[in-house]
């Protein structure tokens, strides 16, 4: 497969994260979590409610700061960075879809505007290009081109999170983070996004960390996989093995817990 | 148009002079960081919200005894507003008033910048209702804040594109967005697009009170203000397409008036002052008077 002789191509991680520790006053949002994510790698994180994920995901993005621990992005120091570089990063080469695309979207601007908006921060003033770039982009996540004028309120809930991803996607970002990006759809959508998703991530080359607690998503679009509970990271390794061979007693009790139709 | 003594019950300018000091603080602060929006403590003014109470806090803190005051709203000397904030300040500064833009050494204005060119030594002050550019897009304070402070103003650019989506043109016709000094993004109060290029490398200083929103801003003279725009859209300061039917201007801005119910319509000078004057010279628009005998 391709992306595997992409991951081996490259021995330099894109990120790289070491003891990261968040806590809200006494109680644990997550602790000590550290891995290395190389380019064109999608890693799934996967645990239950509560299980710190979500915070580990915000402390990446830059969203919340931990209070321990290193986050390194091509060779820099995201946590010493100054927070215009960081914000910088993040409508550049950072993308971040929300698991409700309200959150994501601005639900006030046309499609057309919701995916210009990043162009336009990085500086992009020529209309007509932008118009084309938003076009090209609505098309690649199969939203119809005479949609470009509608606000989001007119979508439909996979149709939002599709322009979410277009919104996201179109400053060619090189790390995707992704909170529940299928959460909340019906399972026909959901396997349109999740194929959609598939075919982005392999054909953009994009480094990908995707938290769930849905474990069909993470068996079809992460090559590794993270699992933890109570804040701290229980089990990782490829997603097959850990999966068909759980080793943790959580993980075991997650797997067996799907239900088989 | 002088007028008499101050009323006694009242302190120079009606504001009593910690305020005034507490305004002017703010308003050097502004001027030092031409388009920032400085925060200040407004005062209750004796008259409501969106009638210029901001504004009128900037007056009464500038004023000083010797000034020639005039006040227009829309460019007006002679409307509700601008009358009733003129006798204000007779009233609790004694200071001279004027419809004169070039007698005038601070002129308060709503909603337009006089036709006739400021010199230095002049004050401009506007009345802001909402001094926020980016308020209507994003609604967070906090978050309006810290793209100003970061200097990221795509969201901006978010509006003229939608603009442009649905009507095909840049259709903001007024409160047009600005970028003062490469720096800041600034809301030129509701004046209207017309009036953008006064703004930059004026020789008078220009100064912005919103009392509700309790934000002071400021242009120092010959500051550089662009308007924002597209390259395939580039801006332009629009004007109705005619000639003022009393002075026969045909490069000032024109207010549309209704004159019956059968369609019938014409356009006039929105500044008042420099209509009346072209007039006084002789100049005669469609609609005008015919000259009295000898007079021309």
């Amino acid at each position: 497969m391709s992306h595997i002789e992409k991951v081996t191509a490259t021995d330099t991680p894109l990120l790289t994260v070491a003891g990261l520790t968040k806590t809200y006053g006494a109680r644990i949002g997550c602790a000590d979590v550290s891995f290395d994510l190389y380019p064109g790698e999608v890693l799934g994180i996967v645990g239950e409610s509560g299980s710190g994920k979500s915070t580990l995901l915000s402390c990446l993005a830059g969203h919340q700061r931990p209070e321990r621990g290193r986050i390194a992005y091509d060779g820099q120091d995201v946590l010493a960075m100054s927070e215009s570089a960081r914000r910088r990063l993040g409508r550049t080469d950072w993308a971040y879809v929300h698991q409700n695309p309200r959150d994501g979207l601005r639900m006030g601007v046309s499609a057309g505007g919701n995916v210009g908006e990043r162009l336009m921060a990085v500086g992009a003033r020529h209309y007509g290009d932008i118009r084309a770039a938003a076009t090209d982009w609505l098309g690649l996540v199969e939203i119809a081109a005479d949609r470009i004028d509608d606000r989001p309120r007119a979508f439909s809930g996979g149709m939002q999170q599709r322009l979410q991803i277009a919104r996201n996607l179109v400053t060619g970002p090189r790390l995707v983070f992704m909170d529940e990006p299928t959460g909340g759809l019906d399972v026909s959508v959901q396997a349109r996004l999740l194929d959609l998703l598939r075919g982005l991530v392999r054909d953009l080359g994009l480094s990908v960390v995707i938290v769930t607690h849905d474990l069909a998503v993470v068996r079809l679009l992460a090559h590794r996989l993270m699992v933890m509970q109570g804040g701290r990271v229980v089990e990782q390794g490829l997603t097959d093995q850990v999966l068909d061979d759980p080793q943790h007693a959580y993980t075991q009790l997650l797997v067996s817990s799907v239900l088989q139709v | 148009m002088n007028d008499a003594t101050p009323e006694p019950a009242y302190n120079f300018a009606y504001l009593d002079e910690q305020t005034k000091r507490m305004i002017r603080r703010a308003i050097l602060k502004g001027i030092a960081v031409p388009g920032y929006q400085v925060p200040f403590a407004s005062r209750e003014m004796p008259m409501p919200y969106g009638w210029g109470t901001g504004g009128v806090q900037v007056t009464a803190a500038c004023l000083v005894p010797e000034d020639r005051l005039k006040v227009i709203d829309q460019g007006a000397d002679d409307t509700t507003n601008a009358v009733s904030i003129r006798r204000f300040f007779a009233r609790t500064a004694g200071v001279a008033t004027t419809t004169r833009t070039a007698d005038a050494t601070l002129i308060q204005t709503r909603h337009r910048i006089p036709e006739t060119p400021l010199h230095a030594g002049q004050i401009l002050v506007y009345q802001v209702p909402i001094p926020e550019p980016l308020r209507f897009l994003e609604p967070r304070e906090t978050e309006t804040r810290k793209m100003h402070e970061l200097e990221e103003y795509g969201l901006m650019h978010v509006k003229l594109y939608e603009d442009i989506a649905r009507h095909g043109q840049i259709a903001t016709s007024y409160a047009y967005p600005v970028k003062v000094s490469g720096r800041y993004v600034m809301d030129p109060s509701p004046i209207p697009k017309f009036d953008n290029p006064k703004l930059s490398d004026s020789p008078a200083i220009q100064l912005f009170g919103a009392g509700r929103e309790q934000r002071i801003y400021a242009l120092p003279p010959y500051t550089k203000v662009v308007s924002l725009d597209f390259d395939d859209h580039p801006f332009t300061a629009s004007k109705a397409a005619h000639v003022c039917d009393l002075c026969g201007a045909r490069a000032s801005y024109l207010d549309e008036v209704i004159t019956d119910d059968l369609g019938g319509r014409m356009f006039v000078c929105s500044d008042t002052d420099f209509c009346t004057d072209r007039q006084a010279h002789g100049k005669r628009g469609r609609l005008s008077a015919p000259i009295s005998g000898g007079a021309a």
